[in-house]
């Protein structure tokens, strides 16, 4: 448990970030966070409940299989924030539950602040927790009924756990008579906040956050991605966030992963993978993120609905395997 | 000031406090979590709470009153006492050990339902306490539901227990709570493992146990191709003994051999089907089926 015991991130570039000085940028001396080596992941389609999908079975087994996860490589230091931008179906919840110990791999590691999250699973599962798209509660319960429920798997004291609730509950405009009503009278932007809640009140040191404000209305989606930006200064925390929100994940990450058919296409600031961009293709002098990502996908985003349409053929981008800040094709 | 996850994962012992009753105290603390949540929950469903304890209530009257008709049913005399007391014990126990049955082998069916299975699965808790957990809330709402409908319908029918051995009873009544949970801890394995037809599984095993069981009937009444699965259920010992023990006052050595053969199934099933579930929980986490909608 040592290895999670680590010093403050440099003053310099906590200054030096552009996060308005509520955040920082990991210094690039910071430990290893998490370490994703290598993973694969596939699913058996199987059959369905169909009589005619039983026939599926007949079929090679390798011709059932889908591969969710595509031999995945990649790192964070302790304090980033790093996005993973994919369309749906790419892999990016697939690889959230990886991390959390939900889904055992096929192939490859994974390791948080040293710890395989197959081998010493219970132990990684102190360090983490994950707030997914769907406000995973007991709604009949209350937020406070529920995050003390979380309190107590996660050894808090109770009487602690209720007053921090309570604080961090009013941080995200959710008075004490609303923290005492059961959820299915909130909203679903207020149950994502009630989310991340819970998963600050047992201060993992790495946060997953599996598309946190997918279907929350501009208002809420706001507040959430301020609350994350917030993270860093007050929490000390790394976070892990998958989003379809090309702006959010610009303004939020300090590196952006992009995921298609599984495979990590590319890793680096968003400045970086810009920069990239502009020089490999005639996205103009200043492409967006979204240029980013058609360019690495082949995929435009429908920005209305958050949904993704193939649009262009093959990508050209070929899959890379990522060290720490350096990407080399493979 | 709130401590890390690292520290509460690894708390340090206080001077003379071992280790392992810090330990101790992280998991009692991880198990109450269980039956505060299931108390809270069974507070927010009070109005089903009352239907279904009405329910109860009544279907235990109505076959009771079949009891007290038999007599003038079958235009025969008959000991309706003995007759509506074997089917109050038979009613009473199949409450509660039905309702220890299904809060058990429901565990991850609820979570699954309220779509937190991935939220508590990925909590830094043992499966072992997390099992304890619900059983011990299982156990604790069982007898109190059953202990209210028995109260009631002692009232009702002025039933006598003058030569019942209590004691005896209660022996049988635990050893057998605990078998039945090894049972349920099995059945708590279908939701896992079939994401929607496991729930329907475990409400066909518990209907099968009330079939045969001998809840309303002794077991010989049974075809005999029903009759070989009897002695597979825990739930025959245990009527079979308490009905010997309340009604012709047993005492505990005269039904030892049920006894025994109830905490055998309990010291066989209960640890196999906690391995039996991280068996099938890792086999669910291979197979990406821990997901809400399968």
């Amino acid at each position: 448990m040592s290895s999670i015991v680590v010093a403050e991130h440099d003053s310099e570039a906590r200054a030096a970030h552009p996060l308005a000085g509520a955040a920082s940028a990991p210094s690039a001396g910071a430990p290893i966070a998490l370490s994703v080596h290598r993973v694969a992941k596939s699913f058996d389609r199987g059959p369905a409940g169909r009589w005619w999908h039983w026939l599926q079975r007949a079929a090679p087994r390798a011709a059932r299989l889908v591969m969710a996860v595509d031999g995945v490589s990649f790192e964070v230091r302790r304090g980033e924030i790093v996005g993973i931008l994919g369309a749906n179906g790419s892999g990016k919840s697939t690889l959230i539950r990886l991390i959390s110990t939900l889904l055992l791999p096929d192939a490859g590691t994974i390791t948080v602040f040293g710890l395989d999250v197959v081998r010493e699973a219970m132990r990684v599962r102190w360090l983490i927790n994950r707030v997914s798209v769907d406000a995973a509660f007991f709604k009949k319960l209350s937020p406070m009924e529920n995050l003390i429920y979380a309190a107590r798997l996660y050894n808090l004291d109770a009487r602690e756990a209720r007053r921090r609730s309570l604080e961090l509950l009013e941080r995200l405009g959710i008075g004490h008579k609303e923290a005492l009503a059961p959820m299915e009278q909130m909203s679903r932007g207020m149950q994502q906040k009630v989310a991340i809640a819970r998963a600050l009140l047992t201060s993992p040191v790495l946060l997953l956050l599996d598309e946190p404000t997918t279907g929350l209305d501009p208002r809420s989606k706001r507040d959430v991605q301020q609350f994350v930006q917030q993270l860093r200064a007050t929490h000390d925390a790394t976070v892990v966030l998958t989003t379809h929100d090309m702006d959010e994940a610009d303004r939020l990450c300090d590196r952006i992963g992009v995921l298609n058919r599984g495979r990590l296409v590319a890793l680096d600031s968003p400045a970086a993978l810009k920069a990239r961009t502009r020089a490999e293709t005639d996205a103009g002098p200043e492409p967006t993120l979204e240029d980013v990502f058609m360019h690495l996908t082949g995929l435009a985003v429908d920005e209305a609905t958050g949904e993704v349409t193939a649009t262009i053929a093959e990508a050209a981008a070929e899959p890379v395997e990522l060290e720490g800040q350096e990407a080399k094709a493979i | 000031m709130m401590t890390t996850a690292a520290e509460r994962a690894a708390p340090p012992a206080p001077p003379g406090w071992p280790r392992r009753w810090r330990a101790l105290q992280r998991e009692a603390n991880a198990g109450y979590a269980f039956v505060e949540r299931n108390w809270n929950l069974t507070r927010r469903y009070l109005g089903w709470e009352i239907v279904w304890l009405v329910y109860q209530l009544v279907n235990g009257l109505s076959i009771l009153f079949i009891a007290a008709a038999t007599e003038q049913i079958t235009g025969q005399p008959v000991d309706t006492s003995f007759l509506i007391l074997y089917l109050l014990i038979g009613t009473t126990l199949w409450q509660y050990l039905s309702e220890v049955f299904s809060n058990v082998a429901e565990t991850i069916t609820w979570e699954r339902w309220e779509g937190t299975i991935e939220y508590t699965l990925m909590a830094p808790v043992s499966r072992f306490v997390h099992l304890v957990g619900s059983c011990i809330y299982a156990v604790t709402y069982g007898v109190i539901r059953a202990l209210a409908v028995f109260i009631v319908v002692v009232l009702i029918f002025h039933v006598h227990l003058d030569q019942a051995n209590v004691g005896t009873a209660a022996m049988i009544v635990a050893a057998g709570s605990v078998s039945v949970i090894g049972l349920a801890i099995y059945c708590a394995i279908l939701p896992l493992l079939f994401t929607e037809r496991g729930a329907q599984m475990t409400f066909v095993v518990n209907s099968v146990l009330l079939l045969i069981s001998g809840v309303y009937y002794p077991t010989e009444v049974l075809p005999g191709w029903l009759r070989m699965f009897s002695p597979l259920s825990p739930i025959t010992y245990v009527l079979r003994s308490v009905r010997a023990a309340l009604l012709e006052g047993a005492p505990l050595s005269a039904v030892a051999g049920d006894l025994v053969v109830l905490a055998m199934m309990g010291a066989l099933l209960v640890p196999s089907g906690i391995y039996a579930f991280s068996v099938a929980e890792r086999f669910a986490k291979r197979t990406g089926r821990l997901k809400r909608s399968g």
